[in-house]
């Protein structure tokens, strides 16, 4: 066992971990935060994207004890106090994003990743941002839109 | 799936990582990005007894010019090897391949180090260090040696480096003046490549003076497509390119897997070399 020191959308949390224990089985099992699913074995699917230290990682691909004395943010982590939703999360809703869902955890963390470093992408940009993570729902446009629509610029419907 | 049991060290510099390697002997496993082998231990193709965590070592990280060359640290994420100023400006090849790998997450945490020592020809940077002929440093107990980038792949997921060696950092020759181009060939995004193709060219009076190929995914290890290089030298125009890049699949052995034939991945290699040679030498 491994001692771990981790903070997670917010709360400090101390643990003796295995191993071989993976952030998303630490985050999932030990935290209870299932709002991050795992959609593969294989670390192609992005479902299980979550930040680590500011930046955006497969949580299925990394090991607890790897994120020891680190920041995650989950996106359990993003909504206000108040339960009030973020501008990125608002868009995924009004523009139709989903469908079954399952792939939006992931793709709210990589586009909130993208937005960070370019505010205002463009559609390519988007779509580049996003080459890690899959949906099998919406063929994509409409997460597309609404990144953009969330970077504050103009989309159709 | 969950990966097997297995001892965690998580040194904190080079010395105490190559003594946690070397009294493990053979059942050690260096632990870099994780990329390639969380998702091996995930799927139980790897059952190391400890993995070495290399992850904390500052000395790993960073980039820095000793005279003529660029020194890049064995655990430069791909996402900062993208964004160093000195990657670009005497490495473009390199910072435009690793512009290719993965994704924005995979990127955030694997490593030029981990990609080089994981050995897959199928990897981009592979052919990208053979081609900027580049040089690998590898510390173990008896300290450390350098080995050229011709030597360091062995076979199929297989480097020169010894159980007890660790990569510490890789040598590029810096490439001012010269072309540069990466051309993959991939089904999807975030694929690995079916054939990729690095171009170096240096050009002397709107002809070719020089010019270095390497192959990505064109047999068991990356490779250098040496009868272009020579056909070559002197090209002028387009036509002269293309030309050239006819041998590119000359004494390569592509494998036959569910993406593509031997014979399809020797075509690929033809195309792919004119358009990265084209590309390079700013004939495109
Ligand atoms: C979804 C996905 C898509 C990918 N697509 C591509 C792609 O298109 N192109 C591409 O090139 N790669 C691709 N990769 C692989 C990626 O580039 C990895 O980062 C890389 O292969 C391994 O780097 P790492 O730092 O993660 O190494 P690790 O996974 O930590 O280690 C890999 C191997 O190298 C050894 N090792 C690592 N560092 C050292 C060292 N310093 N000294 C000695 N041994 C060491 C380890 O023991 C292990 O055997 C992809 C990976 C994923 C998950
Ligand atoms: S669960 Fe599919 S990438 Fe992590
Ligand atoms: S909405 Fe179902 S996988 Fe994306």
């Amino acid at each position: 066992m491994t001692r771990v020191s981790v903070k997670v959308d917010g709360t400090n949390y101390e643990d003796e971990v295995e191993p071989r224990l993976l952030l998303i089985h630490y985050l999932r099992d030990r935290l209870g935060l299932t709002g991050t699913p795992v959609g593969c074995d294989t670390s192609n699917c992005g479902a299980c994207t979550v930040d680590l230290d500011g930046e955006s990682v497969k949580s299925c691909s990394v090991l607890a004890v790897q994120a020891d004395g680190g920041e995650v943010t989950t996106v359990q982590g993003l909504a206000g106090e108040d339960g009030e939703w973020t501008g990125l999360q608002r868009a995924f809703h009004e523009r139709h994003a989903l469908q079954c869902g399952y792939c939006t955890p992931g793709m709210i963390m990589a586009a909130r990743d993208l937005l960070r470093d370019n505010p205002t992408p463009t559609s390519d940009e988007v779509r580049h941002a996003l080459e890690g993570n899959l949906c099998r729902c919406t063929g994509y446009q409409n997460i597309v839109r609404a990144v953009l629509a969330a970077s504050g610029q103009e989309v159709g419907t | 799936m969950i990966p097997p049991a297995f001892e965690y060290a998580r040194p904190a510099d080079v010395d105490e990582a190559v003594r946690a390697l070397a009294d493990a002997g053979e059942e050690a496993k260096v632990l870099a990005g994780g990329q390639s082998l969380l998702p091996l231990l995930r799927l139980r193709l790897a059952f190391p007894e400890l993995v070495v965590d290399v992850g904390r070592i500052a000395e790993l990280r960073g980039v820095r010019e000793d005279g003529d060359s660029l020194v890049i640290g064995a655990m430069t994420t791909h996402h900062d090897v993208i964004r160093d100023p000195l990657v670009r400006r005497h490495a473009g090849l390199l910072a435009a391949a690793t512009a290719t790998v993965a994704d924005p997450a995979v990127r955030h945490r694997g490593t030029l180090g981990g990609s080089l020592a994981h050995a897959d020809p199928a990897g981009d940077l592979p052919a990208v260090v053979l081609a900027m002929d580049g040089e690998l440093v590898a510390q173990g107990p008896a300290g450390r040696r350098t080995i050229p980038a011709r030597q360091f792949f062995v076979d199929y997921l297989q480097s020169a480096l010894e159980p007890d060696e660790l990569l510490v950092e890789v040598r590029l020759p810096k490439t001012d003046g010269w072309g540069f181009h990466y051309e993959k060939f991939h089904r999807v995004a975030q694929a690995w490549a079916i054939v990729g193709v690095a171009a170096l060219v240096r050009r002397d009076n709107g002809r070719v003076a020089e010019a270095r190929v390497g192959l990505t995914n064109m047999g068991t290890t990356p490779l250098r497509a040496t009868a272009t290089e020579e056909a070559l030298a002197g090209a002028g125009d387009a036509d002269a390119v293309a030309r050239a890049a006819e041998s590119a699949a000359v004494a390569t052995q592509p494998s036959r897997d569910t993406s593509a034939s031997p014979e399809y991945r020797a075509h690929l290699a033809r195309v792919l070399a004119k358009r990265a040679v084209l590309a390079a030498a700013g004939m495109g």
